[in-house]
């Protein structure tokens, strides 16, 4: 019976783990846990507030709560692009924050076990590589997994940055 | 020791039932060493609640607390039997206070999860000490009256039959017990053994015993016996006694008498003590559930909107609707009354707080204050109370720290040596001000001046300064013109946590002094931090809200009125008043077409006396929204002021709210 019960809690934990939404910007594929997304809905009108970086698009309203949207091409220094029927908002909740992710489109959830994961390339040039926590191999292509934690927490040290 | 979350609901109520005890248990304390003596209710509700603490501390196995509040109790179950002529209040007070910041700290432990592991035992001794020494002061109970004991020896001969003559034996034992000390009897063992029966009727049962009762009485308690067929009653002297006496000696608790109320000139001098608890009915909600139903009422509101405004309906001339749906508002507007004052709470709690403090401090500085408190019936929102405790407490302990004199500097310059503090709430239009005043020394200018010169803090030349802006500079973070720290101030922080804490819930502080005169900090808090009456207004394709409290008119302007000064700010003369013209488009850098003043139009809009006019495209209406705050990573960035937040309107969009303060202060 407790065999049962541990399996059971494995099976739980094993629909999260290992599970990486994938979404196009430009042609590169990226990957998100899956256990921090919240939900996933199509472009809406955006609240724009002023004197914000230029990749906080602004907030929107969902359901009552207002979320912070960042677009995600002008935070990786890309060209800005027309957002169209595709472009998708990937919400995310990381420790209780939430803030929606402006994505040319979504592709699909992928299961990328451990062992096809690996570390980035050590290069401290780059902008994106600070927020690629590892590169994991599906095939014959590569998805490019975001860490969600520096997207957010990064900024400060950049504005300061800027700043100077 | 119990290390359970507080998700435990019974552990929840333990922490707060102990919390309200305690502080209740306070107040009782520093009323009754107000005046100097504990009256007999005080002694009461003190029991009891030490009594409640320590078995529901016990029940949650906290064998800490629950000590301490034993040997309290102990001190006041003494006091209450014996209410002993002399008794030290302030010492008292002291120790007993001692064990109330015990058993707090502890429950705080508890409440962050952390072990119960606080070491009482220096305490517990003193407190047994203290009552020992009571107790050796005033022999227990017999001082009271000089008792003449008499010593008796009595035979029971019970009836033949009656059975049980052990047990009755006994019954005869327990009576005797009230009234005479120094009880013996043969045979002993009337309990367990079954041949004491035996012995009872062939010899009758033998007692020996010592009492101030009178020998008639005596015998007719005895012939109150069940079954007694004869009784020999017999007076001795203490002698005789010493002889009958059997090895088995009932030793007997000192049983404590009741004095009489000649002793009892203590109460004529304490006024009967109004318990403070209330008889209301009261039930203790969580916090989260009233959370919600704000959330939910604030949605309806907005819902209420949606429906009644909804574009389907523009131009329809429907007067039965209109009619419902005013009424429909009507209600709506009273639920949301009465939601917002449910999670209102007087401030009694928090300022009576602070007569501990007061006193505490008083004691250790060695000064005489007063301490007064006015408007304390005032309410605020849940959330605001929690922020102002800590805030209070730092103004008042800078009061006494800071401001109110040593006596011999007070007498010496012509004040009372008795220095006054007084705390005020009151309402004032949408805000609460909390008022600390003192009669002290004032603030110091030229002292504030040089200590903001040396930190670096003086964001203008001194001579621009106003004497309130001086006052203000206090509030800076690091200021303190405290040459050396002490345990109660000068390092610089108390102020900066005012701030901080007030400003969390979008209040203000300013200082006003008078050289020698004393000092006055005020506190303004808004009061509904949910929902306010806005203005809608549009710039471009963005809409903004304006709280309606802080407009005073609205017009198209004349483009002759417009001038611009030196420095290219723009101002509108206004009934022989200048204004300054604030552009929103630009200042938010919304694209809009309507750049030229008259094709627009100027809302006049003051905050704290200031007054701006901000040039917007047109008003689109006045609507009852629902705030809500910036979300977090938002308001990480915010540098510049000007937003207070976000609603939204009836058709689902957003609109952000303007913060007519900020945008002021971004003018100057």
């Amino acid at each position: 019976m407790a065999e049962i019960i541990e399996n059971y809690a494995e099976m739980e934990e094993d629909t999260l783990k290992d599970r990486y939404l994938t979404f196009l910007i430009e042609k590169e594929s990226y990957g998100i846990e899956v256990r921090y997304i919240t939900e996933i809905i199509g472009i809406q009108p955006i609240t724009k507030i002023p004197e914000l970086p230029e990749y906080v698009k602004g907030i929107i309203n969902l359901r009552g709560k207002i979320i912070p949207v960042m677009d995600v091409r002008l935070r990786f220094k890309k060209e800005p692009r027309e957002y169209n029927d595709r472009t998708c908002i990937v919400v995310v909740d990381i420790s209780d924050v939430s803030i929606g992710l402006i994505v040319d489109s979504v592709s699909e959830v992928l299961t990328i076990p451990e062992q096809d994961i690996v570390d980035p390339p050590s290069m401290n040039r780059g902008f994106n590589n600070r927020y690629i926590k590892k590169i994991g191999k599906v095939g014959n292509e590569v998805k490019l997994l975001l860490d969600c934690g520096k997207l957010l927490t990064e900024d400060e040290l950049e504005i300061i940055n800027d700043a100077i | 020791m119990s290390n359970e979350y507080s998700n435990d609901p019974i552990l929840d109520m333990f922490l707060f039932e102990t919390t309200q005890l305690i502080e209740q248990f306070e107040q009782s304390i520093l009323a009754s060493e107000k005046t100097s003596c504990f009256t007999s209710e005080a002694i009461n509700e003190i029991f009891r609640i030490m009594h409640t603490i320590k078995g529901s501390s016990a029940m949650m196995m906290f064998d800490g607390i629950s000590a301490i509040a034993h040997s309290i109790e102990d001190i006041f179950y003494y006091l209450r039997e014996e209410n002993p002529n002399h008794i030290d209040c302030s010492a008292l007070s002291d120790l007993v206070l001692e064990g109330a910041d015990f058993i707090k700290d502890e429950v705080d432990k508890i409440k962050n999860g952390n072990n119960t592991d606080g070491n009482a035992d220096e305490l517990l001794n003193s407190i047994k000490g203290f009552l020992s020494d009571l107790k050796g002061g005033n022999p227990a109970g017999k001082s009271t009256k000089a008792r003449k004991l008499n010593a008796f020896k009595a035979v029971i001969y019970f009836e033949e039959g009656c059975e049980m003559e052990n047990i009755r034996a006994y019954s005869v034992i327990h009576k005797l017990k009230s009234m005479a000390d120094d009880l013996s009897y043969i045979p002993e063992n009337i309990i367990d053994d079954d041949s004491s029966v035996d012995v009872i009727r062939r010899d009758g049962f033998k007692l020996f015993f010592k009492t101030d009762c009178s020998r008639e009485k005596t015998q007719e308690l005895l012939m109150q016996t069940v079954f007694l067929k004869d009784l020999e009653l017999e007076q001795l002297n203490d002698v005789d006694l010493k002889q009958f006496n059997g090895p088995q000696q009932v030793v007997e608790e000192e049983t404590p008498q009741y004095v009489h109320n000649d002793n009892r000139s203590h109460d004529e001098k304490g006024s009967p003590h109004d318990s403070a608890s209330a008889k209301q009915s009261i039930i203790s909600v969580n916090v989260d559930k009233l959370d919600k139903l704000m959330d939910l009422v604030g949605e309806m509101v907005i819902s209420e909107a949606m429906v009644v405004q909804n574009p389907d309906l523009k131009g329809l001339e429907l007067d039965n609707f209109q009619r419902a749906a005013r009424q429909l508002h009507k209600i709506t507007s009273e639920l949301q009354d009465i939601v917002m004052s449910i999670r209102m709470v007087p401030l009694s709690a928090t300022f009576l707080k602070m007569h501990r403090i007061v006193r505490d401090m008083c004691k250790k500085l060695d000064k005489k204050v007063e301490f007064k408190i006015i408007g304390e019936e005032t309410e605020v929102d849940k959330n605001v109370i929690e922020h102002i405790s800590d805030p209070l407490m730092h103004l008042v302990r800078n009061a006494l720290d800071h401001g109110i004199e040593s006596n011999e500097e007070r007498l010496s310059k012509g004040k009372p040596d008795t220095g006054n503090i007084i705390i005020e709430a009151k309402n004032a239009g949408s805000d609460v001000l909390i008022i600390v005043k003192d009669d002290g020394r004032g603030l110091n200018k030229e002292k504030i001046l040089r200590k903001a010169k040396e930190n670096g803090l003086l964001y203008k030349s001194e001579e621009e300064m106003s004497d309130n802006e001086i006052y203000n500079l206090i509030f800076m973070p690091g200021f303190s013109t405290k040459e050396s720290v002490t345990e109660f101030s000068g390092r610089g922080v108390g102020m900066d946590v005012v701030i901080k804490n007030i400003e969390t819930i979008g209040g203000a502080v300013s200082a006003a002094s008078m050289p020698d005169m004393g000092s006055t900090i005020t506190m303004k808090i808004p009061l509904t931090l949910a929902i306010i009456d806005g203005m809608n207004i549009k710039v471009g394709s963005s809409c903004f809200t304006i709280p309606t409290v802080n407009i005073r008119e609205s017009f198209r302007p004349n483009e002759n009125d417009i001038f611009t000064d030196t420095e290219g700010n723009e101002m509108i003369m206004v009934r022989g008043q200048c204004y300054p013209i604030l552009r929103l488009y630009k200042l938010f850098n919304v694209n809009t077409h309507i750049t030229n003043p008259s094709d627009g139009i100027l809302i006049m809009t003051e905050q704290d006396d200031k007054t701006i006019c901000i040039f917007v495209d047109e008003q689109l209406g006045q609507q009852q929204v629902v705030v809500k705050a910036l979300p977090e990573y938002i308001r990480r960035f915010k540098k510049t002021k000007g937003l207070a937040g976000c609603t939204l309107l009836g058709d689902g969009s957003i609109s952000l709210i303007l913060d007519i303060a900020g945008l002021i202060g971004l003018r100057e």
